[in-house]
């Protein structure tokens, strides 16, 4: 599930079913379907970035987190990331 | 008609007007991101804009046409065998004098070039790969590459400046690097300790294009110049109502010429006496003009970035200047006589002249 801005990047899906079995796995796949995306969640060594929360099954997931084939994963941006600017 | 890039806390702005008088909005890009650095390649008429979200990270983003789409570049970013490092911040993006060749200067530390108009990106590993590099240490704004100074029709030279890294000087085209520490006086460094310190905090660098091998640096507490291509440097603040600032201007056809805006000092970074005033040398830093005709000067206390500062290379020389209180100045007459261009962005963070 995805939210703006990372929704319109993903010409307007707001809901992909995307297949792998970690979720580095599925966010990799995530970038590599819509190149647009490349660098918004993962930074440029596959790790997510510090302000982006990613939920699994509604759990902070991390990159090495396991997937089923019906794990819901929902990212959105962290409450603190607003701060710098 | 003139048109600004005005980069700001809260999106990219362009301004479109006539000197002398109020620009108009033409359009604002990435509302509610941070945009550090907006600038025009005069060569192909590419934008860029250095954009940082506050959660989805810095990238690097260009377009033909600033009223409409952007396309994200590929990079710049770190390569896969120096996997602890991540770009924070995109400081700079200046032409090169090669054909389709840019600069990047980004924190922590790095430069990359881009030999396709600024679509891709490449480390520059010498600079990274310096002996020294782990003893550099960052100033208050991060450990930032923030000046890059080409050699006009010589794209084997180049000078960058760094925070807190000092100058650095290659004319290889980037494939070795060798400082240009002497005569830079680091005052808030111990004096025992300054003859071998790297922590020497450049706050801008501008080459005179006139007279390349002719510098000027504006450091952390003095300003600086120097005529043998940034080898050795020479203090011209004498005359200034503060040797602190960030922004600085040299003009592109006059290579005694420069400008500087002061702040007060290093903890309390605030135009000098509640005055703002833009100072000016027409003898390379022998003498120094404040001027202030047009801008505020009772109770002023305005706070004015490192890009933050530009020109239109005409002459008489055009200058535009943001502060972080959201007010865009500008002077038709070479900084005689000021102007407000807008009076309500968002904080400024820099200021380049498009067209």
């Amino acid at each position: 599930m995805l939210r703006a801005p990372l929704k319109d990047r993903a010409d307007g899906q707001g809901q992909l079913d995307l297949p792998g079995d970690s979720l580095g796995e599925v966010l990799r796949e995530l970038e590599r379907r819509y190149p647009r995306l490349e660098g918004w969640v993962l930074d440029e060594h596959g790790t997510i970035r510090r302000h982006v929360n990613v939920f699994v099954d509604g759990e902070r997931g991390r990159e090495d987190t396991a997937l089923s084939a019906d794990t819901r994963v929902h990212v959105l941006p962290s409450i603190s990331g607003g701060s710098r600017s | 008609m003139t048109e600004l890039l005005v980069g700001s806390k809260k999106g990219l702005f362009v301004l479109r007007g006539e000197p002398g008088a109020p620009f108009d909005v033409a359009t604002r890009a990435f509302p509610g991101d941070v945009v550090e650095f907006g600038t025009r390649d005069a060569r192909t008429g590419r934008y860029f804009a250095s954009v940082t979200s506050g959660f989805y990270g810095p990238r690097l983003m260009y377009t033909d046409d600033p009223t409409g789409e952007w396309e994200q570049a590929k990079g710049p970013t770190f390569p896969e065998d120096i996997p602890d490092k991540s770009i924070d911040r995109i400081w700079i993006v200046q032409p090169g004098e090669a054909d389709g060749v840019l600069y990047a200067g980004v924190a922590p530390a790095a430069l990359f070039i881009s030999t396709d108009s600024g679509e891709t990106w490449e480390l520059n590993r010498a600079l990274w790969n310096v002996p020294t590099r782990p003893e550099w240490n960052p100033g208050a704004g991060g450990l930032a590459l923030h000046s890059i100074c080409p050699w006009p029709g010589d794209p084997q030279r180049l000078a960058v400046g760094i925070s807190a890294a000092g100058v650095w000087l290659t004319e290889d085209g980037g494939e070795t690097w060798r400082t240009g520490y002497p005569g830079l006086v680091p005052q808030y460094v111990p004096e025992e300790d300054r003859e071998k310190t790297h922590a020497l905090c450049v706050h801008n660098m501008h080459r005179a294009p006139q007279r390349p091998e002719r510098l000027f640096l504006q450091f952390h507490g003095s300003v600086y110049r120097s005529d043998d291509t940034g080898e050795t440097w020479n203090d011209i603040a004498e005359g200034l109502p503060s040797g602190f600032g960030f922004p600085m201007v040299v003009d592109p056809s006059d290579p005694d010429s420069a400008y500087v805006i002061p702040l007060t000092a290093d903890l309390d970074r605030v135009t000098p006496d509640g005055k703002v005033r833009v100072c000016e040398t027409r003898d390379a830093g022998a003498t120094w003009t404040a001027h202030g005709d047009g801008l505020p000067s009772n109770d002023a206390y305005l706070t004015i970035l490192r890009q933050a500062f530009g020109h239109d290379g005409g002459s008489p020389l055009g200058l535009y200047f943001g502060a972080t209180s959201g007010e865009v100045f500008g002077s038709a007459d070479a900084g005689a006589s000021w102007y407000s261009v807008h009076g309500n962005l968002a904080p400024v963070t820099s200021v380049r002249v498009s067209g």
